[in-house]
């Protein structure tokens, strides 16, 4: 048993085609990767919306104009 | 050179290795960069020093003996066969082969493309150490490390011979434990009996962040780093080669670029690997480090080398969830270590380069069960249980335990740390006082010469 499909290199390469792991699941995993893809939008936009919503009131107005002069 | 194909196949084989090479150096400047912006303005100059001088001592030392070690090592194991003087003897400093030889036109290019790996190995450990090591300490673990340990797990686990390869199904195509795992755990023995530099810890052993002097240089250090990984991945192929030539079980006449094993890839195959584990990494550290950004761009470079041990086999949305889980346990071993241990790994390198080739290697073992590790016929298939015996061996055994020996061994001479005195004042100021004091000098001429104006 392999996952590539091949468990030894005793082939002719002019008839080898895919060579990597779990061929036949490959719409399974494109929704697996859509899935990490779309859950990290999700969990990126949740953290800086609070991030933004708390950073509203913690400026150091001293600070903050610092920050301006700095540029 | 017989025979007008043979003749373009070996110039493009030369050709491309250089390619790689050049690439590769863009390695040690971004590791550089890299060590210089994380550490503070007192002690650059020493910080770029230490590791500026680990080109020439790994570059003689590996011309020395590193490359012989390659092709004599083999099977130097208990129980394997021992030392293969013959297989070693065109790569002694003394060969005919090592020099200008019109009849061997690859063995230069080969031999610097694993010199290159050799900086890598060395640099990765130079991170980890800054600002508290006396440099002539550094510079013998960089031999050690980059002309001895890792060229040893080369010709173990990364030659089409190496027995880890033949009894172990030991698979690690783009280097995740023989060039990562063990610089990562060589670091960790260092910095095991180094300590931690001076404020790095509270009184209550929390503790505390010390921030990079200058994130820009940092950042541009990394992506160098990245850039070069590419010449590295290039690097690890063997560009164009002919199943006669392979000798092994491959029937028919389809040439093919293959792995360090003479198994066939696809430089295609590995580019898409190379990005979807870069960008699993991200991806996976910007969200577990919470948007920290040196964090998140040593997740790229996690991510690849978690997904490197099987990057010419995987497919490309495998890639990315290795690299992104890699990211994600390295981060929480970085920072649970840190806490129990109280180790200061100044710039994460055991974790991004230790851990993630572990864990890279052990992922592998499942992903790839059962695929041949080698051309030839009586190799073991690829399994994990060799792969976790191999990331032991890697980490544990050729790394960790004589980086730690090696530290002790000059730690009880007096000659591994710097006094405390010369930590706190500067390694810029006690070292390299020419510098500071003539740079002093200049101030003050300028300034007297502007107060008589």
């Amino acid at each position: 048993m392999s996952t590539i499909g091949y468990d030894s290199w005793a082939v002719d390469l002019a008839e080898v085609g895919p060579v990597y792991p779990f061929q036949g699941w490959e719409v399974a995993m494109v929704v697996v990767g859509v899935i990490f893809w779309l859950g990290w939008h999700r969990i990126q936009y949740v953290r800086e919306s609070a991030h933004l919503e708390k950073a509203k009131t913690i400026g150091d107005k001293e600070k903050i104009a610092e920050a301006m002069e700095r540029y | 050179m017989d025979g007008n194909l043979n003749a373009l196949t070996t110039i493009f084989t030369e050709f491309y290795y250089w390619v790689t090479i050049v690439f590769m150096f863009l390695i040690h400047v971004g590791f550089c960069m890299y060590e210089v912006g994380a550490s503070r303005r007192r002690n650059h100059m020493h910080t770029l020093m230490k590791n500026i001088m680990i080109i020439p001592l790994v570059t003689v030392t590996f011309f020395f003996f590193g490359w012989w070690i390659y092709w004599a090592f083999p099977s130097a194991f208990p129980g394997m066969g021992g030392i293969d003087f013959e297989a070693g003897a065109a790569y002694t400093p003394w060969s005919v082969n090592m020099g200008t030889n019109l009849e061997d036109r690859i063995t230069g290019v080969f031999w610097a493309a694993f010199l290159l790996f050799s900086w890598t190995a060395a640099s990765i450990v130079s991170g980890s150490v800054i600002e508290r090591i006396r440099s002539s300490a550094l510079w013998l673990h960089a031999v050690m490390i980059g002309s001895v340990w890792w060229i040893i797990d080369a010709a173990w686990g990364w030659h089409w011979d190496g027995w880890m390869v033949k009894v172990l199904g030991y698979h690690d195509a783009y280097a995740s434990g023989v060039i990562h795992a063990i610089a990562g755990g060589y670091a960790l023995g260092v910095i095991m009996v180094l300590g931690p530099r001076i404020g790095k810890f509270a009184a209550d052993g929390t503790p505390r962040d010390i921030p990079p002097h200058n994130p820009w240089m940092l950042t541009i250090g990394i992506f160098l780093i990245y850039t070069g990984f590419w010449g590295f991945y290039a690097a690890c192929n063997v560009p164009i080669i002919s199943p006669e030539v392979i000798d092994g079980q491959i029937v028919g006449t389809t040439w093919t670029a293959t792995n360090i094993y003479l198994a066939p890839t696809s430089l295609s195959a590995i580019t898409f690997n190379f990005l979807m584990s870069l960008s699993g990494g991200l991806m996976a550290a910007y969200v577990v480090s919470k948007g920290d950004a040196f964090w998140t761009f040593s997740g790229g470079l996690a991510g690849i080398i978690t997904a490197s041990a099987g990057n010419d086999l995987y497919h490309p949305i495998q890639a990315m969830l290795v690299g992104a889980i890699g990211v994600v346990i390295v981060y929480n071993l970085h920072y649970w270590v840190e806490r129990k241990f109280k180790l200061d790994d100044a710039v994460g390198a055991v974790a991004v380069h230790g851990y993630a080739g572990v864990v890279g290697l052990v992922l592998a073992g499942f992903i790839l069960w059962g695929a041949p590790s080698s051309p030839y016929e009586g190799y073991a298939t690829v399994n994990p249980i060799g792969q976790a015996i191999g990331a032991m061996i890697m980490f544990g055994l050729l790394g960790w335990l004589p980086g730690w020996g090696l530290a002790k061994l000059q730690s009880m001479a007096g000659a591994l740390r710097i006094p405390e005195e010369v930590e706190l004042q500067g390694l810029d100021y006690a070292e390299h006082h020419a510098y500071e004091d003539a740079k002093a000098d200049i101030i003050a001429a300028d300034k007297a010469a502007l107060a008589e104006k």
